[in-house]
């Protein structure tokens, strides 16, 4: 043990039990430590009160469409990868409200929502493709003309400790996104799960001065390097263990001169527009408002919640919906993902979760849509010119 | 804490520190100007909380516990805190806002969004070719010109709408032909043999207006399709496509580029738009469903 | 022979690129006309045997429509051509076409025209190419009209 600073980059071993003093001191300095727990089939993040809440020797496989959990055979805290929350539920909450108005005589009142206790967040177990759709989400509501202040707030005091991913999962590709598996910056803290003959420990390696000051307060050894190389190691099987791939070389180019490919109207066919896809993708950030009064008229509320581009009344504008099939819908989504996001942000809207692949009631891949019309580039609807021809 | 970015400073010039705020306005008049077209005069409650805007802008306006809709700006720059808005009764929170009444308050958000490039008409001539209410967002932009008259060379107003009944800011129009150095073209869809002028699309005034292509701006508000074939018109007489300009209209919830709901391409068009350089969007005007 | 409309037919935008041995014979079937306020210029259903070149005015095509009385779905003005009936059999107009101002204008006389053109079909062909090109506008242009863009849904 030693009782020395921790510096940006050192790499500590902390032993399994005595992680538990690491969220203990997280709590000790006021923050409402989240972490993934099991719940109804699936890990979700929620309240963590100790290590006991991690969904220790679980597992998930995750196909199209599919998502089971599997126990493992060993004690893991971390060896699943990603469920159907993801951390903007924390940071950009689903159901918001914005202000409240009240009329006082001829004369209107708005009231802001007050900061009743500015929020302190520890999320526990971020991975790496999270890291990258948290920093995403700065870009729309931190980066650009105006700042979202609850964002801003809620994002401020946020203790991230990243989890480097033992596996991929059956829907994991960042690695073609270059968000994965290995957490390189963003994070306090970034732990590293290992077994290694009867051992159970993580390697920490510390990312920011308060991640230094939090870990210093758990049991801690230096690391080594047969520690470190044992990470190494593990990361490299996992980036070679990928469930799917993403070739991502010119796809802005590529989705924006595809616009009338066949393979939208073949997604169509199953697209069910149930817009599961954006409520679990870590990056879609959409929502609308709703502005509601009492009986009496007197009060009036603005609320703000999630909306998804696949509704129809999304683009609805005097007199009907821009994107009125689900044919557009979906080529709006997934264009927008890929490619357009690239020019209002300057990076791929997409971290390759695979989140939307796994809750998609019919399987729909993003990475096989994109693969379709790559191989049959500005391919049109097939004109056979000898058809009629007498 | 860990930040991947930095944070860079929020805008808060002309704009409440929380942009998704309101400010109350009270309503001057209610104007009916033709039909189904009324126009709404306000002054900012809080005499301090006033703000001027470039012509283009819009705000979000709000009818109490009914809702907001985007609705650009169409008075004088220059007589701002006052500020007018024109527009139809299209949905549940226009039909609202036509039932206010002199004396009651309502809520603005704003100003937003891009401008018409009036700077840019200096040493130029100006087109300004405008479709049934699409004349609104263009008005700031001639109050604009016309009070810097001297900087531009000709001013060329094209105007058409369906009927004569339907022409916007009629009595106007009239003042501004006596009183200033510009040429008004208006034109109708179609009138009774009683109209007196031009009918036709407003695309079949732009080959032979008055106008230089070869040195001019040109500022284009309409309904999509229009704008797509005065453009078209605008291009093959010669005027540059970096020096024509559209207003593009989608839906929006917060305009201040956050819901997501105005994006149009790869534009957001309450912070990107809503007026446009034409070859910023010429790859996806006219393409369906976009 | 030089007659006096050849300047004014080889200077105008509608007879640009035009050989000099056209322009004769078109000039040889052409006359200044001039015409008041509110003057019928035509009636729907009367032979059209003239076209026009509007120098100077604004006339008003226009249709009878029962309970509507007369509609104008088009004006035609300066520097603007009126009419290709005369090129089509059974060469009648199809709208009336009525003066809103004073106008001037060149006109044409189609059947002499007509029977020029059978006899020099590169004279033909250069007229029907200019006529072709008026039309198409014409459709484009009512086309707009009929997707009445500023209705409700604008």
């Amino acid at each position: 043990m030693t009782a020395e600073p921790l510096h940006v980059g050192d790499t500590v071993v902390i032993e399994k039990e005595n992680l538990e003093q690491l969220l203990q001191a997280l709590a000790t300095r006021g923050y409402e430590v989240l972490g993934p727990t099991l719940r109804e089939g699936a890990i979700v993040y929620d309240r963590l009160t100790s290590t006991e809440d991690l969904p220790a020797g679980w597992t998930d496989e995750q196909a199209g469409g599919k998502y089971r959990l599997k126990r493992r055979k060993d004690n893991a805290l971390f060896g699943y990868v990603v469920g159907p929350h993801s951390w903007k539920k924390f940071l950009h909450p689903p159901l918001q409200r914005l202000w409240q108005a009240a009329r006082n005589g001829k004369g209107l009142r708005i009231l802001p929502e007050e900061e009743r206790s500015k929020p302190k967040y520890a999320f526990i177990g971020v991975r790496a493709c999270e890291l990258h759709a948290i920093a995403i989400q700065d870009k729309v509501f931190l980066e650009g003309q105006f700042v979202d202040p609850g964002y801003k707030a809620r994002r401020e005091n946020l203790f991230l400790v990243a989890v480097n991913c033992g596996q991929a999962g059956g829907n994991c590709f960042c690695a073609s996104m270059k968000t994965g598996p290995k957490a390189t910056s963003g994070f306090d803290l970034a732990l590293t799960e290992l077994a290694q003959d009867g051992r159970h420990y993580f390697l920490a390696e510390v990312g920011t001065v308060s991640g230094g000051e939090v870990l210093s307060e758990a049991p801690h050894q230096p690391a080594d390097d047969t520690d470190r190389q044992h990470a190494a190691r593990l990361l490299d099987h996992t980036t070679r263990h990928m469930g799917r791939r993403l070739d991502t070389r010119g796809i802005k180019e590529l989705l924006y001169r595809n616009y009338e490919h066949p393979q939208w109207d073949s997604v169509t066919e199953r697209c069910l527009s149930c817009a599961n896809c954006t409520m679990v993708c870590p990056t879609c950030f959409c929502t609308t408002v709703e502005d509601v009064t009492d009986l009496t008229g007197q009060h009036a509320e603005r609320w703000r919640r999630w909306d998804s581009c696949f509704t129809v009344d999304f683009s609805y504008i005097h007199g009907g919906s821009v994107r009125a099939t689900p044919r557009s819908r979906y080529r709006q989504w997934m264009t927008h993902k890929l490619a357009t996001w690239i020019d209002q942000f300057g990076v791929s809207g997409c971290v390759g979760c695979g989140r939307c692949i796994t809750w998609c009631p019919v399987g729909i891949d993003i990475t096989v849509e994109t693969g379709a019309i790559r191989e049959s580039d500005s391919a049109k609807v097939p004109v056979d010119h000898n058809k009629d021809a007498p | 804490m860990a930040t991947m970015l930095e944070q860079p400073e929020a805008v808060t010039a002309d704009l409440t520190p929380d942009p998704m705020l309101p400010m109350p306005y009270r309503i001057q008049r209610v104007k009916q100007e033709t039909d189904d077209t009324f126009t709404l005069e306000i002054l900012p409650e809080d005499s301090g909380k006033g703000f001027s805007f470039a012509p283009g802008q819009f705000n979000m306006l709000y009818v109490f516990g009914v809702g907001e809709v985007p609705i650009s700006i169409s008075s004088d720059p220059d007589d701002a805190p006052l500020l007018k808005h024109t527009t139809r009764v299209v949905g549940t929170v226009t039909k609202a806002m036509r039932q206010l009444k002199r004396g009651e308050i309502m809520g603005i958000r704003g100003p937003f969004g891009s401008h018409w490039p009036v700077e840019e008409a200096t040493g130029r001539d100006v087109v300004i070719a405008a479709g049934g209410i699409g004349l609104a967002p263009l008005r700031p932009a001639l109050y604009r010109l016309m009070a810097e008259r001297e900087k531009c060379r000709k001013i060329v107003l094209l105007y058409g709408t369906r009927t004569p009944e339907d022409i916007l800011y009629r009595q106007e129009l009239e003042q501004w032909r006596g009183k200033f150095d510009l040429e008004i073209q208006v034109t109708v869809d179609r009138a009774a043999s009683s109209w007196r002028g031009n009918v036709g699309v407003v695309t079949t005034m732009i080959p032979r207006a008055p106008f230089d292509p070869t040195n001019t701006v040109a500022m284009v508000c309409g309904p999509e399709v229009m704008m797509r074939f005065t453009v078209m018109e605008l291009l093959k007489r010669g005027v540059a496509p970096e020096r024509t300009y559209l207003s593009a209209e989608r839906n929006m919830k917060c305009g201040i580029g956050f819901c997501g709901h105005c994006q149009y391409g790869p534009t957001f068009i309450c912070k990107d738009g809503p007026v446009f350089a034409f070859p910023r969007i010429a790859a996806i005007l006219g393409r369906s469903e976009i | 022979m030089i007659h006096t409309l050849e300047p004014i037919l080889r200077d105008h935008p509608f007879f640009q690129g035009m050989e000099d041995r056209h322009i004769q014979l078109i000039a040889g079937c052409s006359m200044n006309v001039r015409f008041e306020a509110g003057q019928v210029i035509f009636h729907e259903g009367d032979p059209a045997d003239h076209f026009y070149l509007i120098r100077e005015g604004l006339v008003s095509v226009q249709f009878v429509i029962p309970h509507d009385g007369l509609t104008t779905v088009q004006t035609v003005g300066g520097g603007e051509v009126l009419g290709w009936s005369w090129l089509f059999a059974p060469y009648r107009w199809h709208f009336d076409a009525r003066t809103q101002q004073p106008t001037h204008a060149l006109a044409f006389d189609g059947k002499c025209l007509r029977a020029k053109c059978d006899e020099d079909h590169d004279l033909g062909y250069e007229i029907y190419k200019r006529f072709m090109q008026i039309v198409t506008e014409r459709l484009e242009s009512t086309r707009l009209q009929l997707l009445d863009m500023y209705g409700n849904h604008a």
